[in-house]
């Protein structure tokens, strides 16, 4: 057994790597932090500058100035939606084969989950184009889902089957003694253990989706996507309603991360709990 | 068996044993190596059975869409609605309204979705091509295209709905004589220009003292690591034939080539290949000179640069012009007509042209600007009204016979900007 | 008395029995498996064809098995593809050695030097960045580090720096990017090896009078090697194909593969071009890959992904 807390004594430890480890979170901090200020600086010219004209919430109040940017935000919000629904949907009877069973292939599936993740954008998105100019099919809001489902299934996957292979089977076993059959046993007592794992993995699905540029640049045809619609704006000085969106979206992700977090350790507490008191 | 690390091994008298078996040692099974080479076969058979059907091409099923246009106008049936894709900085704005847009708007009902998406003549065509060759709808019905090799495809591939100029007294009443009936679209059968602009050099007098007169000031040393090209092959090729002393529209490919040699030669100055961005660059401070169109510079002089700079160079400036066309597959080509009826008059004209700043294809806007909206500055610029002493400065991109002529260009330029 | 005979329970054939124990994992994985099957996989072989096609966009293209499209590219082209491979190898490489020296202090001292309840939190301030749309966070290093920008005109006031010094269109500008955009990927594996290891192992290591030094070299650092793997697998490869590090904080001269593909398909249209380009950059990234997974002998590496 680990003696007490897991760090190393206190009269060894130097201050450089905390240090380090801050300045490191500084620095990273900065876009964010810029991204934040100057979603208030009043830009006369509508397009974000340099200098500090003065604290304004007039971009926040009038984010459906900048046409097409709405728009390619809720495009973004509906394919990141609905892709990471498709995903979870079709991922998690995957990870279950992946994660409870042995079987011919199982290699190569893993391989190919492994070969989804790793895989370059540039390279997934330049074949995907390939492969649909090559059947004909065009380009547009369908492909981005086709595209953005097929990579989100290996996140799904992966979160899934690490959330499997942890998980105690025994109460399955017992369920099944007691006459359950496999559908019963997945919806009454597989799924309620499974669901943080789910819901993290929807998530993770979500924000792999809305943030994705590279892929969905190819294969978006004339659909404007949120990343897109920045990408092209940034060519003429962005419009600081970005900012806003950028913001929004971070506090967004930021308390979902949090919500998620917490959930998570309330249902540890939770489950030790009731792990205690079954066991008195 | 850990590895460890190779350096101890080393020390050993060469390679260590271990990390020599573990390289050769044969990590997969012969039968899982069989599945997996089985499975590369069948993949790749499968992919080229689906790509033997290969990639159409624009000019395939080019006869399926020629279409009888009066009958095509007969059918049309009046909607609400305009999807209009346009270049950015080229419409009035103010706060994210467009005063042109609202009073069309009011005038006639629909209602313009405006969208600022096309940031270069090439990447926008890429985008709507595949749709156009399937006869979908891009999703837009009026669309921005330079006078050029990508305009003529979409003129010569009958991408686009033929004018119904019934339709469109106001372009016959107004329209300027150098954009009615251009070489590039014959009696104006499927384009009528929405600005005519130059490219020419733009300066920031913040950090150039001296006077900018000549392409070669592209090239000075003094400049270096803060000069700006545009990464266009047309603009740029054309730019370096002025310097040259040859006129683009008569240009050979000898010539194309012998351009390249002042280019190469700059290319170390050259702090980027821009397209429509090099604005920024040029607001930012970190380009100093560079490739412009006049338009641009002109906006950013209202909008708190006053000390950028726009030049005709000695050697002449291109003279291009953005025209208006109706992409087939449009669902609402009667909102795109009254659109472009309602703009060629000298009041809308006017309003946009007083913020876009472009040569206005409607001379009578003058009057206009002068009088109504009172800017002196804009209507008296000899760039946005071109007098005779501009024209003869100003020349024409050069025109491709065929894509094969139109791939050599891009060939001889392309290395410049990538490189 | 019930005649047993008449009650007898019909049994099921064998082959009904092999498929009722065999089928489960094959039916739960057909719909994931197929997706990825037909539109990941597949679309990479498409990705081959459509390289070995000629034509252009007027006249379309067709398969006519053009090997020599690959000797086309390296040997003849006026376009130094070459160069640019190189250079992204190198920009690629670079992020990566830096995104280790930079994340692997971090992860340990997330898993060594912190309290077990602050440990989660260090780690999401961690991901922080990743909340911020990629393209935006990448655009606000350019506005934050353009000449005009606060971090230069500082240094220009502190005369730290000359009137001619800039950061943006340098080839440090995208490594640094790349830099940035990747830190995660790398410091979540290495956290997840280091969170693996024993303390036992390195009080073990203490009392056979190895000093602090030695401890890091010769145990922690050989046992967190998967994690080193894992996130070395995911940077490099994100970092030598990436298009808009590049395009929005580099300038003439560090142009790269990534940027080289996509202007091919959506600017030129050279869809066989572009096609034999992202295969060769595959298939060497794939190469590169499998000989250092040789070299390092890692192959649980699933698990930490």
């Amino acid at each position: 057994m680990a003696t007490g807390a897991r760090h190393e004594p206190r009269d060894r430890r130097s201050p450089w790597l905390a240090i380090f480890y801050w300045l490191v979170i500084v620095v990273t901090s900065v876009p964010i932090l810029v991204m934040v200020i100057y979603s208030f600086n009043n830009a006369p010219t509508s397009r974000i500058t340099f200098a500090w004209n003065g604290f304004t919430t007039y971009w926040y109040r009038n984010l459906g100035q900048v046409s097409g940017l709405t728009h390619a935000f809720l495009v973004s919000i509906e394919v990141a939606v609905i892709s990471s629904l498709i995903s979870v949907i079709i991922g998690t009877p995957l990870s279950m084969a992946l994660g409870r069973y042995k079987f011919w292939g199982m290699g190569s599936i893993n391989a190919l989950v492994f070969a989804d993740i790793a895989a370059p954008a540039i390279v997934v998105g330049a074949a995907s184009l390939s492969f649909f100019l090559s059947i004909n099919l065009n380009t547009g809001l369908l492909t981005i889902l086709i595209a953005h489902v097929a990579f989100n299934v290996a996140y799904v996957v992966v979160v899934v089957r690490a959330r499997l292979s942890g998980m105690d089977r025994s109460i399955e076993d017992a369920a099944r003694d007691l006459g359950a059959n496999p559908f019963v046993t997945f919806y009454r007592i597989t799924l309620p253990l499974l669901w943080p794992a789910l819901l993290a993995a929807f998530l993770l699905a979500l924000a792999m989706s809305i943030d994705d540029y590279v892929i969905t640049s190819f294969i978006a045809g004339s659909t404007v996507t949120f990343p897109l619609f920045v990408y092209g704006a940034a060519k003429v000085g962005l419009p600081p309603q970005v900012l806003c969106f950028g913001t929004l979206i971070f506090f967004v992700g930021l308390t979902l991360a949090l919500a998620n977090g917490f959930l998570n350790r309330r249902h540890l507490a939770v489950r030790a709990a009731t792990e205690d008191s079954l066991t008195k | 068996m850990t590895k460890g690390s190779i350096g101890q091994g080393a020390g050993a008298g060469g390679i260590n044993p271990a990390l020599l078996r573990g390289l050769t040692q044969r990590r997969m099974p012969r039968r899982d190596f069989l599945g997996v080479a089985g499975k590369g076969v069948g993949l790749l058979s499968l992919s080229a059975f689906l790509a033997s059907c290969g990639i159409a091409g624009s000019a395939s099923r080019d006869a399926q869409r020629r279409v009888d246009w009066q009958t095509f106008w007969a059918q049309q049936k009046k909607t609400d609605v305009l999807d209009f894709a346009n270049w950015p900085l080229y419409i009035d704005t103010e706060h994210g309204k467009s005063e042109s847009l609202e009073l069309f708007t009011r005038a006639t009902g629909i209602k313009v979705n405006y969208e600022a998406v096309i940031q270069n003549n090439e990447p926008f065509y890429a985008t709507i091509e595949p749709q156009l060759a399937a006869g979908e709808s891009t999703g837009y019905d009026l669309a921005v295209f330079t006078n050029g090799w990508n305009l003529t495809q979409l003129i010569d591939s009958n991408f686009l709905v033929a004018l119904d100029h019934s339709k469109l007294p106001n372009f016959a009443r107004y329209a300027s004589d150098l954009v009615r009936n251009p070489n590039y679209d014959p009696g104006n059968q499927y384009s009528v220009t929405w600005q005519t602009g130059f490219t020419g050099i733009a300066y920031n007098t913040k950090y150039i003292d001296r006077e900018i007169t000549s392409f070669d000031d592209l090239a000075d040393p003094a400049f270096s690591g803060h000069v700006g090209m545009m990464n266009d092959n047309v603009e740029l090729g054309s730019a370096a034939l002025l310097q040259m002393g040859v006129n683009p529209e008569t240009s050979t490919p000898k010539d194309w080539v012998e351009s390249t040699k002042w280019l190469k030669k700059q290319r170390p100055l050259v702090s980027g290949y821009y397209d429509q961005s090099y604005i920024q660059h040029l607001e930012n401070g970190d380009t100093w000179i560079t490739q412009a169109w006049s338009g641009d510079v002109f906006q950013a002089n209202q909008s708190g640069y006053p000390h950028l700079k726009f030049v005709v160079p000695k050697e002449g400036q291109i003279v291009w012009h953005d025209n208006m066309v109706i992409l087939r597959g449009a669902r609402n080509p009667l909102s795109a007509l009254e659109w472009m009826n309602f703009y060629y008059t000298p009041k809308i004209a006017g309003i946009v042209e007083d913020w876009v700043n472009y040569a206005c294809p409607v001379p009578d806007a003058r009057q206009y600007i002068l009088n109504v909206l009172d800017d002196p500055t804009v209507a008296n610029s000899p760039l946005v009204f071109p007098s005779p002493s501009i024209d003869s400065l100003s020349h024409e991109y050069y025109v491709y016979k065929d894509y094969d002529e139109y791939q050599l260009w891009n060939d001889t330029y392309n290395p410049v900007i990538e490189s | 008395m019930t005649n047993v005979a008449t009650t007898r329970v019909r049994e099921p054939s064998r082959l009904r029995r092999w498929v009722s124990r065999h089928s489960p994992p094959y039916v739960l994985s057909l719909l994931g498996v197929g997706w990825m099957l037909l539109f990941f996989l597949i679309p990479l072989g498409s990705g081959l064809i459509v390289s070995l096609e000629t034509g252009n966009p007027v006249r379309g293209y067709n398969l006519t098995w053009n090997w020599h499209i690959y000797s086309q590219i390296f040997v003849h082209s006026d376009i130094p593809y070459t160069t640019f491979f190189i250079r992204s190898l190198i920009y690629g490489g670079s992020a990566t050695i830096f995104c280790i020296l930079i994340a692997y202090p971090m992860a340990y001292f997330i898993a060594f030097r912190v309290s077990e309840r602050w440990k989660s939190s260090l780690l999401l301030l961690v991901l922080i960045s990743f909340f911020v749309s990629f393209v935006i966070r990448t655009d606000m290093w350019a506005f934050v580090l353009a000449d005009q920008g606060i971090v230069i005109t500082t240094l220009r006031h502190l005369h730290l720096v000359g009137k001619n010094f800039h950061i943006l269109g340098t080839a440090g500008a995208v490594i640094g990017g790349d830099v940035y955009n990747n830190l995660a990927f790398m410091v979540l594996p290495i956290y997840v090896a280091l969170e693996k290891i024993d303390l036992r192992i390195l009080e073990a290591a203490r009392d056979l009078y190895a000093n602090t030094r030695q401890v890091f070299l010769r145990t922690v650092l050989p046992l967190s090697r998967a994690g080193i793997f894992a996130g070395v697998l995911l940077v490099f490869i994100s970092t030598v194909g990436d298009p808009v590090n590049s395009a929005l904080l580099g300038g003439a001269n560090t142009y790269t593969i990534g940027q080289a593909i996509q202007d091919a398909y959506l600017n030129n249209q050279q869809f066989n071009v572009a096609a034999a380009l992202s295969t060769i950059l595959m298939a060497m990234l794939g190469l590169i890959m499998f000989v250092y997974a040789r070299v390092f002998g890692t192959e649980n590496i699933e698990n930490l992904v």
